[in-house]
Formats: C-alpha cells, structure tokens, sequence
C-alpha cells in the first residue's frame, strides 16, 4: 500500500472518518506516522478549548480571589487550592466517575433558529468531558500565575488611572488587567505548555476512546503493543510534540510581543 | 480480622464497616500508600544527581558536554512526560535483555526482532523466567523510579542551572581574587549560595512529582489507584461483601490524601525558604 493511500485512509481516523480498523499486521513507518499524526487532531482540540476558555475563566477567578469580599474570595481559593493540590490523574477518574453516575437526561433547547439536543451522556465521552477536566485544571493553574501578577500591578499606575477620573471598572479593564497580563505571560506560557502535554493523558485515566477514536499516544502505544517495538512510534509522537510545542511557544511570543509593544 | 468477621452476611451497620475495611484487599490497599512514599524517597536522590550532572554539564568547558545538557534538559519542554513513562521502562527492559542476549548466547544466529516479535533466549530473559513474582514486581517498579528519575532529573538540571547562574559574580571573583582553587570555590561559595535560588523551582518540582505518583499505574504497579479501582468497582452478591460502584468514593479518599500531602509540603517549603534564604542578600534574606 502506498503512503499516499494510507494518507486518505488513516489522516482523520481519530476523528472516525477513513479506514475504520486499525492496520494490524506488518506495519509500515508511513502508517504509523500518519495515524499519530491524525490523533494529534485531539491534543489541539483539547489544548485549544482548554486554552481558550480557561484563560477568561482564570482571569475571572484571579480578580475574585483578589477581592475584598469574602465571599468571593473564598471559593476562588478553595477552588484553586483543590485542583493545584491534587493530580491531574486522579482529577480525569473523580469527574468521570461522577458524570457516569448522573441521570442519563436529554434537553431539546429552542434557540428560536435552530433546535439543540443537549444529553448528559455527552458528559462520559472525552470530547467533552476530557475538556472540561482540562478546562478546570488549566483556569486554577492560570489564576494562580494571573493572582500572583495581579498582586504586583505598580501602586503608581492604578493611583495615576484614579487621578485622571477613571472609575473602577475602568482601572480593572485598561489598567490592571493589562498588565497583569504582561507580567504573567512567561509564566502562562509555561503553563500552556504543560497543558498541550497533559492533553496525552485523556484516553490514559478514564476516558474511553470511542471506537478507537484516540489522541496521538493512544496510537503510538497502540503501535508499541503490536508491534513489541517502542523505539519507532515513541519517537513519531516525541518529534511531533517537539513540533507543536515550538509552534506554541512562537504563539504566545508573538503576543508577548504585543503586550509589550508600548514598552521600548 | 476480627472475630466476629468470621461469617460476613450477618454483620451489619459499625460492625460491617469495621469487617469492610480491614479484609486482606484493603490491608493491601492501605500498604500501596507506601509504594508512593518508597517512590518518592528513591527517586529524589536520583532526580538530584542527574540535576546536578545535567546542570554541570550545561555549564562544561566541552562544547559536546554541553550540547548533551543542553538536550537533556530540553527535552522534557518539547515532550510530554508521560510518554517517558511509558517508552523508558520497556526501552530498558528491551535494551537490557539485548545486551544480555549478545553476552550470554553469542551462538544464537536468529535476529532479536523477528517481524512483531522481541526474541531472547531464555537465559537472557530479565528477570529470569523462573524467579519469584516479587522480583518481577520489584524489577518493574525500579524500572519505573528510573523513568521518572530522567524526567524529573531533566526538570531539576533546569532549576539548578539557572540557581548556579543567579549567584552573584562578584561573590565568585572575590573568592578567586582570595586565591581560592576552582573547586574550592565551588564547593565553598557557589554551591552553597546556589540553594536559595534553586529553593522555590525544587520546592515547585517536588509538588510536581507528587502529583505525578499516580501515573505507576500506567506502568502496571499495583500502587493506589490501582487499588481503589479494584475496590471501588461494583461486587455482587457473590462476593463477601457486596456493594454498588463506589470508585468515586475511592477516588475521593485519594483526593483527600494528595492534598494533605501537598498542604503538607508547601509549608515544609515555606519554612525551608526562610531558613535557607537567611543572612542571603535578597529581599527574604534581610529579615
């Protein structure tokens, strides 16, 4: 078989388009690059969501865990301190255990348009509840790093941004937020990094991988168990997480850039 | 354990529960804690030899020396750590049983991989076919400390490097200009200056590996979650103790144990920082 065959086969197998059984006997290089490569969709998938709405969530817990009330900070707090202070591991198997245990119930809601299906057996599929595990790792994770910065925003510039009429709305949108930001970016790189590789872990702890729709290591040590050979899809998916997390590390340069740009 | 466990359909209520919980499985369960402990207390030796051994080696007058630092040290940004869990243990395990295979049956003509097969005489084998289980468990799980060791052994050359870089110049030249050899000054002056600036990354590594322990058991060592899994998942009536799927439950006590033991070590750490950074001159050592 040709690779380019193998290529339309086996490029978006992880998404269930393809060929649907794996190939089993002899094996070839091109094979296991690409079916590696077409699980790497889901660790972009899940870095991606993770990400994108962790980093507005954490921004939210940060300020309320540095706020005056109580009652805002406290849950912050314990919401943070529970999730940094335990593993991720154990963290997939608590969720998913508790999302098989709730009601299998489905809403039909009415958007006016367009009619959705809403099912919480959604819930025990990765797709979406690997996401949210994620989701909730990475927000506490991040609102630490965002506190942490928000505590060392200069006292000068929220008392200028005072003295020049701006409400506290507008202190927290343009002035603290800001640079909160900037001076927590080298750290939530950091922190990005470690989530685009705890991506690996979904279809490892409790989650299924529904008709061996799997991410990038759920192939190669698919691969590794067939063949009894680790040293060929080990390093596919090493070079291929080298890869991606040079692109990220570029991303988040690229907007460090621009949250410094003002500054010489 | 007790007596009046003896026939566990008539117990009910406290009684139950003190029968449930000390069966021979959950003595087990109760043991692996320690398997995450012995994980711990082996590793980190080892964890800060190849920190150290990384680090000097970034910092080697060699430039081949210091281009393998500089790679070890930066693999574990670009890789995740769990598939060095998953690749060292079966490399070595492979490596190994070759390298004794080309000693021990230099006769044999037949080549190690044959198709989907690793095949070694039997005299190679590691550990040996007929040794007792618990050397194959013990072989597994040392297998599994290194892992983790060239991980995390990785993340601490990072820490240490930049903590050997952080002390100040002038602290060094001095000693030299004081007619210190080397490593006099290294022993003397670097090194333990180092430790207040590689404090809060080690203290940071350390609440990482612990939250990495649960990972054994991917590597089939029956550790804690291994445990509660087994325990956790439905019995029925045919077992001596019944019950419906309680792995939340489980999972909850293990969740409860990582956080004591983090909560635990950060003030550990704390106190660690304001001892070690006294008489230093930075902002925590001015007090």
């Amino acid at each position: 078989m040709s690779c380019a065959q193998t290529f339309t086969d086996y490029a978006f197998r992880a998404l269930g388009y393809g060929e649907r059984a794996l190939p089993k006997a002899d094996i070839s290089l091109c094979e296991q690059i690409v079916l590696i490569g077409s699980g790497l969709i889901w660790n972009v998938y899940f870095a991606v969501v993770a990400l994108g709405f962790g980093f507005f969530f954490a921004s939210l817990v940060a300020f309320g865990r540095a706020s005056d009330r109580k009652w805002l900070s406290l849950p912050a707090a314990t919401f943070i301190f529970l999730v940094r202070g335990s593993p991720l591991f154990i963290q997939f198997f608590i969720v998913y255990e508790t999302f098989v245990l709730l009601p299998k119930v489905g809403w039909d809601i009415n958007l006016g348009f367009i009619e959705i299906g809403i099912e919480t057996r959604w819930l025990t599929r990765a797709w979406l509840g690997a996401a949210i595990v994620l989701f909730l790792n990475t927000s506490a994770y991040t609102a630490q790093i965002f506190y942490g910065a928000l505590k060392s925003v200069p006292r000068g510039d929220i008392e200028a941004a005072r003295a020049i009429g701006m409400n506290t709305v507008q202190i927290n949108r343009r002035i603290i937020w800001p640079t909160m930001l900037r001076l927590a970016w080298p750290s939530y790189t950091n922190e990005a990094i470690f989530l685009f590789h705890a991506t690996a872990l979904v279809f490892f702890s409790s989650f299924p991988a529904w008709q061996q729709r799997g991410d990038s290591l759920y192939y190669a040590s698919y691969f590794a168990d067939k063949t009894f050979n680790p040293f060929v899809p080990y390093p596919i998916i090493a070079g291929f997480f080298i890869l991606f997390t040079i692109l990220l590390i570029l991303l988040f340069g690229w907007a460090n850039k621009r949250l410094n740009r003002h500054l010489s | 354990m007790f007596n009046h466990c003896a026939d566990p359909s008539l117990v009910d209520g406290l009684s139950w529960w003190s029968c449930y919980l000390t069966t021979g499985k959950h003595i087990n369960f109760y043991q692996s804690f320690l398997v995450v402990f012995a994980l711990l207390l082996l590793t980190v030796p080892i964890i800060l030899a190849f920190g150290f051994a990384g680090a000097l080696a970034r910092r080697s007058r060699m430039l081949p020396v210091r281009w393998f630092g500089l790679g070890y040290t930066s693999m574990v940004r670009g890789i995740p750590d769990i598939i060095f869990f998953l690749f060292v243990p079966i490399a070595m395990d492979q490596g190994i049983e070759y390298l004794r295979h080309q000693w021990k049956c230099s006769d044999w003509l037949e080549p190690v991989r044959q198709g989907n097969d690793f095949v070694v005489c039997t005299a190679a084998k590691m550990p040996l076919g007929i040794s007792p289980q618990w050397v194959h468990e013990t072989y597994g799980f040392l297998l599994a400390t290194l892992a983790f060791a060239i991980v995390f052994g990785a993340f601490a050359a990072n820490t240490l490097h930049g903590a050997l870089g952080a002390v100040p110049k002038a602290q060094l030249e001095t000693a030299a200009a004081f007619g210190m050899s080397r490593g006099q000054i290294f022993r003397r002056i670097h090194l333990p200056q180092m430790w207040a600036y590689a404090l809060p990354g080690l203290s940071n590594l350390w609440m990482i590996l612990i939250k990495a322990t649960p990972l054994l058991f991917l590597l089939g060592v029956e550790d804690i979650v291994y445990w509660a899994r087994e325990l956790g998942g439905t019995k029925t009536a045919r077992f001596a103790y019944p019950h419906p799927d309680w792995r939340l439950g489980y999972f909850l006590v293990l969740l409860v144990f990582y956080l004591g033991l983090t909560w635990v070590s950060e003030k550990f750490f704390n106190n660690l920082t304001r001892r070690v950074s006294k008489g230093q001159t930075t902002i925590g050592g001015t007090v």
